[in-house]
């Protein structure tokens, strides 16, 4: 593997707009077949091809095309966003207008976590000194209808609406609630037009693409996760914080770095993601093996697994937006067991049947919350299984 | 942000995007100008049209997906999940509701995957269903109920609530909310806003503590809420039910001092067949009254001799408007509304309070006949009218608010003591042990009993304004109104279009007519006029309409418009049989109109009763100094901003 460039998203010599002076003036089409040759995939957690999400948009057809920016950041352990938009918000600008020149937006809309609002005037100041470089607003760097600029928006503190159809349905003035899908937003999503939503992570990194070429990206990482990822390493280690490394690093060659080599279990990706156990400490973070948004929640040897289980559950059982059935219902019936276990008091009888329901929440839940939600209990129940069942019976 | 409302051009619905499916992309050319999909379902191979949902596709091919929160009257939510099926390539199930096919898709709709899903959606649902159903009005007739039997529920695997949680909403007239039963489908949330586009209803909470309420959680009775009842009928648990007052009517019964009189409205005796396992569409009127003598009211009437009434006192309002306009250059609120759908008079109040002086100040049907049986028929028969007790027999919820409101007084007593619904009524008969369709036919009680086939079509949607037509048309120009439409049935005003409108030319005009000289001298300024009239069913249309009034649009040269709140007028309404759906609505609407195919007297103004009660009681005539005493009332600005 080759060493780590200074500029990629939290090197030291990251140029700004390099991307944009690149690319503005050319073909569209040549954007997204840059950021396809990089093999960029979504930062914000599924792992979506981007060039794909933006090819799809650039085809669609509608009376305008809106790019948004997730930067709603509600998962449990994840932080590396707030970093971006701290240091690094003109690169994520940069990525969203090229985004718009790729598929044919003016609008662009940064859907900001309601705890971020201190950042606000941070990112306002950002955007009108970008307009005054005319790299935003009309004509950008002087290219007639290359019309693009960014508002935001504030979020207001619901999980959930990270979820890119309910960030969509909370834009739109409406209760935070997700949408049937398909037809997905690259088709029918901001007031009905075509739309993408993007991670921070992923517009930012867009931009870099674009200056240095796809290949240039595509040469980290593994074959099906390419190029260099931010993690948000935070619990029970010696130096939490953000850490850009590149996909498919081992857990364990993280545990190291950080300083965690100690750990009982790492969760990784967040609150939603899954819980491993040490025997699974050299498998590699990447989206052909153990998927993440970049949450990485070291869990010490003290700490107790079904109290972890217990404190994921909770958090969902108040973020479901409590619309469809197996999610709103679904997580109080895992807490409930839950606390059977912990109080020794749950049958292998009843813990079978939670695990049924576990899968049956990932089958049918109308979206990722409901839908991921399980997966923290059942690979706790799964690889914690004598610790999980050793509980003293209590009243 | 420059985000025109792009939304309300691609569909008409005001509900969130989340309860809908969004508008699919056009369909790809090479699917050919039909554009049909080849799907397999269940190993059945099918062509369905693009964009069909896989719901529809499976019940077109006769296999049924069992659905909870779908509804055929409403945008689809996707939220019960009890519809999943299998895909082929998907990592998920999906919701069959809500999946739009638009490209080759293998479906498998009962895996083993699936049914344990269904069971567990079940399950869950039954964790906080607080209820029992012996004690429940939806027993038998509930959705939940009925899944959790075909799914063989036997016990609560997840639990099961002990308590109740919520307090019974019984604040409204129309509706009474147990939230303890609801199962959060979300159906009357959107046939509040989707269907009626009131509103009152929204989820309110996150998560587990997720409940349907209200604007700042407050009593229904408090808020917007027009009483429609539209969202009991869709209502797949007993969670919304219609404020019963049945056990008072069986007092009054019981009572041997009482002299309980009961009005009977086209549209619950085209339905109440429905509560006894009739297929829709045939009206059990002759049967009912049997039925309600047997059960111990005292007389049985019909409601269209007042619809009759309602008519001549409409029509007349709408003449002098007329020549007020026309004649005295006075600057009175055309077009005239009806008056006579509750719901679609509370709504106006809210909503639009500035249009109260279209509304027609005549009363309901149900609202005249309370006030003429304390009046003219206690007096008639010696009766103290303290001692009368009238029950009205509505397809609708929003009567019982009517009958309740405070100026409904006119008679000097309560005019209406109760209204029943369809679903009461049906309830009642069956407590008194009778099998009501297999009653021996009788008729109804002097000295109303020839009502008109007029008064039978209120019960559909166009049916005042096909009533009211033929009886304007004919008192103005003197002649026969089959002389314009063949066997009198004005069918441009017909049908379930949402929103309709026709005109006629009046061509001729006669002799002012005995019974109205008293405001007209003659005729002569309307020959030559164009008679335009405007019908919209649902107050989601009403809106439309009324919209369109007030800018200036084609409605506002109307001069009539007829209003109802339900969707396919009272036959539709909040008090009849459940389910509902077009079909059922349809079936019900062509048993109206055979009815009145098959009635005696056709016409209001020719209803021997009716000319009766103008010669005898009410003397000074239609829209005279008594009638407007009371047969006429008023209106209360609302507005919507309830603090
Ligand atoms: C419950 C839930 C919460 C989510 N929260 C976020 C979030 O905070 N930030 C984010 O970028 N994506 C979040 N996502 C993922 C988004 O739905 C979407 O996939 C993502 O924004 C797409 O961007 P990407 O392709 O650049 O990753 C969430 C998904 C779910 C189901
Ligand atoms: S899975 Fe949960 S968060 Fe998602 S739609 Fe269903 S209830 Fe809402
Ligand atoms: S709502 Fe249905 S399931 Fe619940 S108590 Fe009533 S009949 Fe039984
Ligand atoms: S009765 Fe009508 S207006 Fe009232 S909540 Fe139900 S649907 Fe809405
Ligand atoms: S009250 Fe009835 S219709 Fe409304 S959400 Fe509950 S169960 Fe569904
Ligand atoms: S019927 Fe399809 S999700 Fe409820």
């Amino acid at each position: 593997m080759s060493t780590k460039p200074q500029d990629i998203l939290l090197g030291v010599d990251v140029p700004i707009d390099a991307g944009l002076q690149r690319a503005a003036g050319g073909p569209t089409q040549a954007i997204i077949d840059e950021v396809r040759a990089s093999g960029l995939r979504g930062r914000g957690g599924a792992g979506f091809p981007t060039a794909t999400k933006w090819q799809l948009a650039k085809d669609a057809t509608g009376e305008a095309k809106f790019v948004v920016c997730n930067a709603d950041e509600g998962e449990p352990g994840t932080f590396k966003d707030r970093v971006l938009l701290t240091e690094r918000a003109d690169l994520v600008f940069e990525g969203m207008a090229l985004a718009g020149r790729a598929i044919g937006a003016s609008q662009g809309i940064v859907y900001l976590r309601g705890e971020y609002r201190y950042l606000r005037a941070h990112l306002e100041s950002v955007l009108s000194a970008r307009r005054d470089r005319r790299v935003l607003g009309t004509a950008i760097l002087g290219i007639p209808g290359f019309d693009f600029d960014i508002e935001i928006h504030m979020g207001a503190g619901a999980y959930v609406c990270g979820e890119e159809t309910a960030l969509i349905e909370s834009l739109e003035g409406h209760r935070g609630e997700p949408r049937n899908r398909p037809p997905f937003p690259v088709n029918t999503g901001f007031f009905g037009q075509p739309t993408i939503v993007n991670n921070v992570e992923t517009l930012a990194l867009a931009a870099r693409i674009v200056h240095r070429g796809g290949a240039w990206f595509a040469g980290f990482g593994t074959p099906a996760s390419r190029g260099y990822k931010l993690f948000s390493v935070s619990g029970d280690c010696e130096k939490p914080g953000v850490y850009e490394l590149p996909m498919g690093i081992k857990v364990m060659e993280l545990l190291e770095l950080v300083g965690g080599l100690h750990a009982k279990a790492v969760q990784v990706g967040g609150a939603s993601g899954r819980c491993i156990s040490r025997a699974e400490f050299d498998r590699s973070l990447c989206f052909e093996d153990l998927a993440t948004g970049g949450a990485i929640m070291v869990i010490g040897p003290g700490r107790d697994m079904l109290r972890v289980a217990k404190n994921f559950l909770e958090f969902f059982v108040e973020e479901s937006c409590g619309q469809c059935t197996p999610c709103r219902a679904g997580n109080v019936a895992l807490l409930e067991g839950i606390e059977l276990l912990i109080a020794g008091r749950c049958s292998m009888a009843h813990l079978h049947e939670l695990k049924s329901l576990g899968e049956t929440m990932r089958l049918t839940a109308k979206c990722g919350l409901g839908q991921s939600s399980p997966q923290a209990f059942l690979s706790i129940v799964e690889q914690f299984s004598d610790e999980v069942l050793g509980q003293q019976p209590r009243a | 942000m420059n985000t025109p409302n792009y939304r309300r051009t691609q569909t008409q619905s005001r509900a969130p995007t989340s309860m809908q499916i969004n508008p699919i992309p056009a369909a790809p050319s090479e699917l050919g100008e039909h554009g049909q999909v080849e799907i397999s379902i269940d190993g059945q191979q099918a062509k369905v049209p693009y964009g069909t949902t896989i719901l529809d596709a499976a019940r077109s091919i006769g296999i049924r997906i069992p659905t909870l929160c779908h509804h055929p009257d409403l945008c689809v939510a996707g939220v019960c999940r009890i519809c999943v099926v299998e895909v082929a390539g998907q990592r998920n199930l999906q919701a069959s509701c809500a999946y739009p096919i638009t490209a080759p898709l293998q479906i498998q709709t009962h895996t083993r995957s699936v049914r344990t899903a269904r069971r567990h959606i079940l399950d869950l649902m039954l964790t906080n269903h607080y209820g029992e159903c012996y004690a429940c009005w939806r027993n038998r007739n509930c959705e939940l109920q009925t899944l959790a039997e075909e799914y063989g529920v036997d016990w609560f695997r997840f639990g099961h609530v002990k308590e109740p949680i919520y307090a019974i909403d019984a604040s409204s007239h129309a509706v009474v909310r147990d939230m303890n039963k609801c199962i959060l489908c979300r159906r009357c949330v959107r046939t509040c806003i989707d269907l009626q586009e009131v509103g009152a209803l929204e989820a309110i909470r996150r998560g587990a503590d997720t409940v349907i309420s209200t604007f700042a959680d407050k009593p229904l009775g408090e808020v917007v809420c027009i009483g429609c009842g539209q969202c009991i009928n869709r209502c797949p648990t007993g969670a919304l039910q219609a404020n019963d007052p049945t056990d008072e009517v069986w007092e009054a019964i019981d009572n041997p001092r009482k002299h309980v009189v009961v009005q009977t409205a086209p549209s619950p005796r085209a339905a109440i067949g429905e509560c006894f396992g009739q297929a829709p569409g045939k009206a059990l009127t002759g049967e009912l009254n049997t039925a309600l003598h047997f059960c111990g009211f005292d007389r049985v009437f019909d409601t269209n001799f007042a619809a009759d009434l309602t008519i001549m006192e409409e029509a007349t309002e709408l003449l002098i408007r007329l020549r007020k306009a026309l004649v005295d250059g006075e600057n009175v609120a055309l077009p005239q509304f009806t008056s006579c759908s509750p719901g679609w008079v509370k709504f106006l109040e809210h909503f639009y309070p500035e249009m109260i002086p279209h509304l027609s100040s005549a009363k309901s049907p149900q609202q005249m006949f309370g006030t003429i049986i304390k009046t003219y028929y206690a007096k008639v028969h010696g009766l103290d009218p303290s001692d009368v007790v009238t029950v009205a027999l509505m397809p609708c919820s929003a009567k019982k608010f009517e009958c309740n409101r405070p100026e409904m007084v006119d008679s000097g007593y309560k005019d209406v003591d109760f209204g029943l619904t369809t679903r009461e009524m049906a309830a009642m008969i069956k407590e008194a042990g009778i099998d009501l369709p297999a009653m021996k036919p009788s008729g109804f009680d002097d000295p109303f009993g020839t009502a008109t086939g007029s008064g039978v079509v209120f019960g559909a949607t166009g049916g005042v304004m096909e009533a009211a037509l033929r009886t304007a048309i004919e008192l103005v120009t003197g002649d026969k109104v089959e002389r314009l439409f063949q066997h009198a049935d004005i069918t441009p005003v017909r049908g379930m279009e949402g929103v309709r409108y026709a005109e006629v030319t009046i061509d001729r005009v006669g002799p002012v007519p005995e019974l109205l000289r008293k405001h007209f001298t003659s005729f002569d300024f309307l020959l030559g006029q164009t008679l335009k009239v405007g019908i919209a069913h649902g107050t989601a249309n009403a809106k439309k309409v009324v919209q369109d009034i007030k800018d200036g649009g084609k409605f506002a040269s109307c001069h009539f418009i007829e209003f109802m709140a339900c969707p396919g007028g009272c036959l539709g309404g909040g008090g009849q049989p459940i389910p509902t759906s077009p079909e059922i609505r349809a079936a019900r609407a062509k048993a109206i109109y055979a009815e009145d195919r098959h009635a005696a007297v056709r016409k209001s103004h020719e209803n021997p009763d009716v000319l009766k009660m103008y010669r005898e009681f009410l003397t000074d005539g239609p829209c005279g100094e008594q009638a407007h005493h009371l047969l006429h009332t008023h209106y209360t600005p609302r507005g919507k901003f309830i603090v």
